[in-house]
């Protein structure tokens, strides 16, 4: 994590640094607001700086939780030439890509169209984003992939650019949020998971968006931190509804990732689903199995922000119940609750565990092995 | 199995309310014309349809009329079996959807007398929680003030999905007066439905909204240690009911990291998290949404740090264990006596107090 106060200290494990390894969250950015424009249709330039964004929330400018460091990036992020953090490839190779020996780095651009009440402005700009996302980073560091971005509350829409981007190699998963209009199993969704499937590809659902919702149960927070620690349960009640939904009953091939929002609580909840299915499931005949069969087979998480307990054996625990081999590590560069991947996985982990929660999983649920 | 102890306390226990028309008695003229005139029938939650299998084990289900409706059942299905000294009655009638304050007012009063009159007066073992008007902040200190007086009310109880996150500053008022007379606040499962019950919208089923109370009550959590509830009330505890606790220790850990990173938005939670839990709140036992594997459930307990945070429940007549079995396999007998009456002794001060009708 990025303390504010604190110098990092210097040369840390280099020896495990090296190590190589897969980073499954990388925030890509625009270092300009025209950046887009070859990407995008000329009718949408005009109307982005007449009408802006127009998003399931209040703020034109900025979030409506302001983050804790300016774009919620490390200070020491931001490129030598200019640009906000995470917006030059140079800059991202040298300051992480090249001294972590990242050696697939999955690219979750934000601020994509997702989200958006206009939704063929979100559809365009999610295009433009993907092309965008091949011409900038993939095409030109063959260790980047990125992840397909749609119109996630058109799913018609949707499908056809899954559909368009099926088979490049450029990309490596669709890219949902955990916060939409509606929880992520209901039907609106549905043509997104029927084209990944047919696609090949799995699907990352990272924190954040907005889809009208307030963020808790009980109204909106008032705090940041609110919404940080947050993401933990937003995630929880999206993969919940997926479940009992039945998306993995009528997609077996359909893989998805839970990304940015930790994976401590899964263990929890799947021994509460399954409880309740036993109670409940009669409401719900299409869910035929226990939904802790589902997760085991379909769900990975990624690892940041990687739970922290005093006593480290604890998380060792729950790493257990849920398993070695569902874990991908991720750094969520250039952020400032930043994983540093020489610090994570502390000594006494066995040399096939440490392989495969480094680089192994990711490889295989991207199809890269 | 693992035994019950007499002597405990049951901290979860769902008196029913038969009908609307149960209330009349208690309502004054204008709300007994308003209630028929209106045609009013019922206030039912659908965190709780009345034949839903959460909503009532299959042997506690009355031939007619509502799971829990009856003191005769509650004391042969729940008092009885268990042997408790005490059982805390905790009312899920619906007064909470309701979006009129004065209403909400008047539904709530005859709640809480009804509760007085037709079962704490019945059984000498029964305590009460009282249940306030949320649409009204002042109207919810007057009538916890109004019902303290009576000391068989031993807490306040609240809803864990309500109109805003329990840690906000408006709700303040209510805590301190709670603080005040030695009253915890019992945030119980169930929803107001006055927001989407969950943090992504509205789900299409049941089981999606009860799976969902656990995240609630997480983020409740984050909201009442994050606001400085605790910072500004030291004495007063909340204790989270029908809420599960196997998802603690992990939801603490991210919490305390995120604490750590963000601390200038919020200096007054000025405490690791952990100990705030250990120091403030509590949770009721059932249910355990634990695996069957009893290790894992007590290396749970070791995560939690702490073996004063599990208050005994029956959460009567929920549907959550079947038989006595209300306590999970594999307890040690020293954690069975903290959970069944250590904690909740320490929990509710006036359980120690002699019992007289006000």
């Amino acid at each position: 994590m990025n303390i504010q106060v604190r110098e990092r200290p210097q040369g840390a494990s280099t020896v495990v640094a090296k190590t190589a390894i897969a980073d499954c969250d990388i925030h890509p950015a625009r270092a300009s607001k025209t950046e887009l424009y070859p990407f995008l249709a000329k009718r949408w330039h005009a109307h982005l700086e007449t009408y802006q964004e127009h998003p399931y929330q209040g703020m034109l400018e900025g979030p409506p939780y302001p983050k804790a460091q300016p774009n919620a990036a490390r200070r020491d992020a931001y490129p030598p030439e200019g640009g906000q953090q995470g917006s030059s490839l140079s800059f991202m190779q040298k300051q992480h890509l090249d001294p972590n020996n990242v050696v697939l780095g999955v690219l979750n651009p934000l601020r994509t169209g997702q989200g958006l009440r206009n939704h063929d402005l979100a559809a365009a700009i999610c295009s433009a984003i993907n092309d965008w996302q091949i011409e900038k980073w993939t095409s030109k560091d063959s260790r980047l992939k990125g992840s397909v971005v749609v119109a996630n509350e058109d799913g018609a829409t949707a499908a056809k650019e899954i559909r368009k981007r099926a088979g490049d190699k450029n990309f490596v998963q669709v890219l949902l949020l955990s916060r939409n209009v509606e929880p992520l199993g209901q039907r609106r969704y549905w043509p997104i998971y029927e084209a990944a499937e047919e696609a090949g590809l799995p699907i990352g659902v990272h924190a954040f968006g907005f889809g009208g919702n307030p963020i808790t149960a009980s109204g909106w927070p008032s705090y940041y931190i609110e919404e940080m620690v947050g993401h933990s349960q937003c995630q929880q009640t999206a993969l919940a509804s997926l479940v009992l939904e039945g998306v993995f009953e009528r997609h077996p091939k359909l893989n998805m990732i839970m990304v940015e929002a930790g994976f401590g609580w899964a263990p929890s909840l799947a021994w509460r689903l399954d409880k309740v299915w036993q109670r409940l499931g009669s409401e719900v005949p299409h869910v035929k199995r226990p939904p802790s069969e589902y997760i085991r087979e379909h769900i990975w998480w990624t690892t940041q922000p990687m739970e922290d307990p005093e006593r480290r054996q604890e998380l060792f625990d729950v790493i257990e119940w849920i398993g070695w081999d569902k874990l991908l590590f991720a750094t969520d560069y250039p952020h400032w609750d930043f994983d540093d991947p020489s610090r994570v996985l502390p000594p006494g982990v066995s040399d096939a565990n440490r392989e495969a929660f480094y680089l192994g999983n990711a490889r295989k649920v991207y199809g890269l092995a | 199995m693992t035994s019950p102890l007499p002597g405990g306390v049951d901290c979860d226990l769902h008196p029913a309310v038969a009908h609307l028309t149960s209330l009349l008695p208690y309502l004054n003229d204008y709300w007994r014309d308003q209630v028929t005139t209106r045609g009013m029938v019922d206030l039912v939650s659908q965190s709780y349809p009345t034949r839903s299998p959460i909503s009532s084990r299959p042997d506690w289900r009355p031939a007619k009329g509502k799971p829990g409706e009856r003191l005769i059942d509650m004391q042969s299905q729940a008092l009885d079996p268990f042997k408790v000294a005490y059982g805390i009655l905790n009312p899920l009638y619906g007064v909470q959807m309701v979006f009129s304050e004065d209403m909400q007012d008047a539904f709530c009063r005859a709640l809480n007398d009804w509760l007085a009159k037709e079962w704490l007066d019945k059984d000498a073992r029964l305590r009460g929680s009282i249940v306030i008007p949320t649409q009204s902040v002042e109207k919810s200190v007057a009538e916890i003030e109004r019902c303290a007086k009576d000391p068989r009310f031993v807490q306040v109880l609240m809803l864990v999905m309500g109109d805003v996150p329990l840690g906000k500053r408006a709700l303040w008022p209510i805590y301190a007066t709670a603080e005040r007379l030695g009253l915890p606040i019992g945030i119980h499962a169930g929803s107001a439905y006055h927001n989407p019950p969950t943090s992504v919208g509205w789900g299409s089923y049941h089981i999606e909204d009860y799976v969902a109370q656990a995240q609630a009550f997480q983020t409740q959590l984050t909201s009442i240690i994050v606001e400085g509830v605790f910072a500004r009330h030291p004495k007063l505890k909340m204790v989270m009911l029908e809420s599960g606790f196997t998802w603690l220790a992990p939801f603490v850990w991210r919490l305390h990291k995120f604490w750590r990173g963000t601390r200038m938005e919020t200096p007054w939670f000025d405490r690791p998290p952990m100990e705030i839990v250990q120091s403030n709140i509590r949770f009721s036992l059932q249910p355990v949404d634990a695996p069957p594997d009893p290790v894992v459930l007590n290396r749970l307990f070791d995560h939690m740090q702490s073996d004063e945070l599990i208050l005994f429940s029956t959460d009567y007549p929920h549907w959550q264990f079947e038989d006595e079995k209300a306590l999970p396999e594999g307890l040690s007998a020293d954690l069975v006596h903290k959970i069944m009456i250590d904690n909740p002794y320490a929990t509710y001060g006036r359980l120690k107090q002699t019992a007289t009708a006000a």
